[in-house]
């Protein structure tokens, strides 16, 4: 069976700065990856040329065991990816409808907006899945006004709406409450549950391994190891991660 | 019975409330042009009462539907240059451009001809300009996107540019339209409807209805609002930022060769010095007062489109009212100034 994502050797600079360094990555059919590393390690990078954000410089990306040439953002998200960011993405003085539909706003003939579709969607989707009951939130609400949690449940639900096979959670923690937090895991608990594969990004050793499948810890723009969740204890894990940011090296 | 009554009664109260709420909602959502349509009102009466014998008269009006338009009509997709955290210094120098371009295909194809003769040609022209216009503009999108300039510096150097161009071209040397007169295509442009409406005004009102569908009910509006915004958000959400920020300097760019048409059609004649100038504070100061963001991602069609007629009756009322011309400017200024300065505050205020 081909993994669901797969990159080879994968190279990228900016300027001086080599940021990844011969990246070999797998996500399989329904895993879920956790990616660790310490700040500059090269996880948002990686993610980003995932994404169809940035180009590598060298290497190979293959989604499904098939090779894409010039991946751009709007050729992941027709291959299934779908992302929330760390800085989530959103536009903070427009309106939620738009947020919801940014960058693939839904038309008919000659570009012109289908508004009664992409509001009323927005709606259906506030109510069932971002549990917003509140009379003072409809879809023509500005983001500006929402919470931390809020603007990333608006990040996620944006996410789900157009059928991801695979969800990349940059950083989705940060800055959330305890009670958001662990809807969050729950969430990504559910992907793996719906048969969808996610990456799943956190400086929090506790969270990577309490959903992830398996973790792939990045330093200095390598990979310095990778372990099945099943196979190592939390304390052993935390134990290799001080190593590696101390030495470089998992041993 | 009673209780029926009581129902009935209850009914309406919610009824009105409900009314109320809405109201209030619509006041809320709606308070920016509800601000400048106050403005152009209290405007309008000070005008009244300062000069009534000129504001009474329905020949003002007549004169303002000609004169208005021509920044007008740049002023509507400037708006959406401003929304998208872009601005553009040099459309008074497209307009002579364009008008340019207008000149030498109309004396290629229909110079010393007469009446309907001349028809084709000029419409050939009025085609060559609106081109150019595109492209120049796009040549502004061109510099600040793939190159990285600034808009302000980039319309700054090519403003002074393409007005050199222009006088190279024409050796500074006018051109007389007044063949066209009596024409079909002088009538279109610049004629008067019932001899009173000037129909550079349905101009602008199409304008300003097209801005406001390309702006509110299409794709490339949602984006120009996303690029403004958030630049960074709306790459990673895949809106192609880079076409979209050339395509407004585009717009602009065809605009303003329409509204140099138009100018110099309504005077039968092309000054190729100073067509244009004076424009670019009228223009900018419209946008403003029209509640369009400086710091991009909010503003609108309709703001733009009232604050055009507040600007427009300025220059007319201040004079007619008793004070010398020479308070215009000091008025426009004041204007763009007093208007940016409010957003911002507002925006600190709303966080």
């Amino acid at each position: 069976m081909n993994y669901r994502l797969e990159l080879r050797k994968i190279s990228k600079s900016f300027g001086e700065v080599q940021s990844l360094r011969d990246i070999d990555f797998q996500v399989g059919q329904n895993e879920v990856v956790g990616l660790l590393g310490d700040n500059g390690a090269g996880k948002s990078t990686l993610i980003k040329i995932v994404t169809g954000y940035h180009q590598p410089d060298r290497g190979e990306i293959l989604f499904n065991g098939k090779r894409v040439e010039h991946l751009t953002v709007t050729k992941a998200r027709q291959l299934g990816v779908e992302t929330v960011y760390q800085e989530r993405a959103l536009a903070d003085q427009q309106t939620l409808w738009r947020n919801i539909f940014m960058g693939r706003e839904l038309s008919h003939r000659f570009g012109f907006l289908d508004l009664k579709t992409m509001k009323s969607e927005t709606n259906r989707l506030m109510l069932e899945s971002m549990g917003f009951t509140s009379a003072a939130v409809n879809p023509e609400s500005i983001i500006k006004t929402f919470s931390g949690g809020e603007k990333q449940g608006v990040a996620i639900v944006r996410a789900l709406h157009f059928r991801a096979d695979l969800i990349i959670l940059d950083e989705p923690t940060m800055g959330l409450s305890l009670q958001e937090t662990r809807k969050l895991l729950e969430f990504v608990r559910d992907i793996k549950g719906a048969g969808k594969s996610a990456i799943f990004i956190d400086h929090n050793v506790f969270h990577v391994h309490s959903v992830a499948d398996r973790v792939v810890v990045l330093d200095r723009g390598t990979v310095a190891g990778e372990f099945q969740t099943k196979d190592i204890t939390l304390d052993d894990l935390m134990e290799k991660m001080y190593r590696v940011a101390q030495t470089g090296s998992l041993e | 019975m009673t209780s029926s009554v009581d129902q009935q009664t209850k009914r309406r109260t919610e009824q009105e409330q409900d009314f109320k709420h809405s109201l209030a909602r619509f006041a809320r959502k709606n308070a920016l042009q509800l601000g400048i349509i106050s403005v152009f009102l209290l405007l309008w009466l000070l005008f009244i009462v300062g000069a009534p014998r000129v504001f009474l008269a329905p020949e003002i009006y007549a004169a303002f539907m000609s004169s208005i338009p021509f920044f007008g009509i740049m002023a509507l997709p400037l708006t959406l240059v401003i929304i998208a955290r872009e601005i553009d210094l040099s459309f008074g120098s497209i307009m002579a451009v364009g008008m340019t371009a207008f000149v030498l295909v109309f004396e290629l194809l229909a110079d010393g001809q007469e009446g309907s003769a001349l028809v084709g040609g000029a419409l050939v022209a009025l085609a060559a300009a609106l081109v150019v216009g595109f492209l120049v503009g796009l040549i502004n999108g061109i510099i600040v996107v793939k190159i990285g300039i600034p808009s302000l510096i980039t319309t700054i150097g090519t403003q002074f540019f393409w007005r050199g161009v222009v006088l190279v071209i024409t050796s500074g040397q006018g051109f007389s339209l007044i063949n066209t007169r009596g024409t079909a295509f002088r009538e279109v442009l610049v004629g008067r409807i019932g001899g009173y409406l000037p129909i550079q005004m349905v101009w602008m009102v199409l304008i300003g209805i097209a801005m406001w569908i390309l702006l509110n009910r299409h794709r490339f509006g949602a984006h120009v609002y996303l690029v403004g915004d958030n630049e960074n958000s709306a790459r990673l959400m895949g809106v192609n930022v880079d076409r979209t920020r050339m395509l407004v300097f585009g717009l602009i760019g065809v605009a303003a060769a329409f509204a140099g048409v138009l100018a110099s059609m309504e005077v039968n004649y092309f000054w190729p010095a100073t067509l244009g100038e004076g424009h670019l504070m009228r223009t900018l100061a419209a946008v403003f007062l029209g509640g369009t963001s400086v710091f991009g991602g909010t503003g609108t069609i309709v703001g733009t489109f009232l604050a055009c007629f507040i600007v427009g009756t300025i220059e007319a009322g201040t004079v007619s009212i008793g004070l010398t011309g020479y308070f215009t400017q000091l008025i426009f200024g004041l204007i763009i100034v007093v208007s940016v300065a409010m957003h911002t505050l507002l925006r600190k205020r709303l966080g």
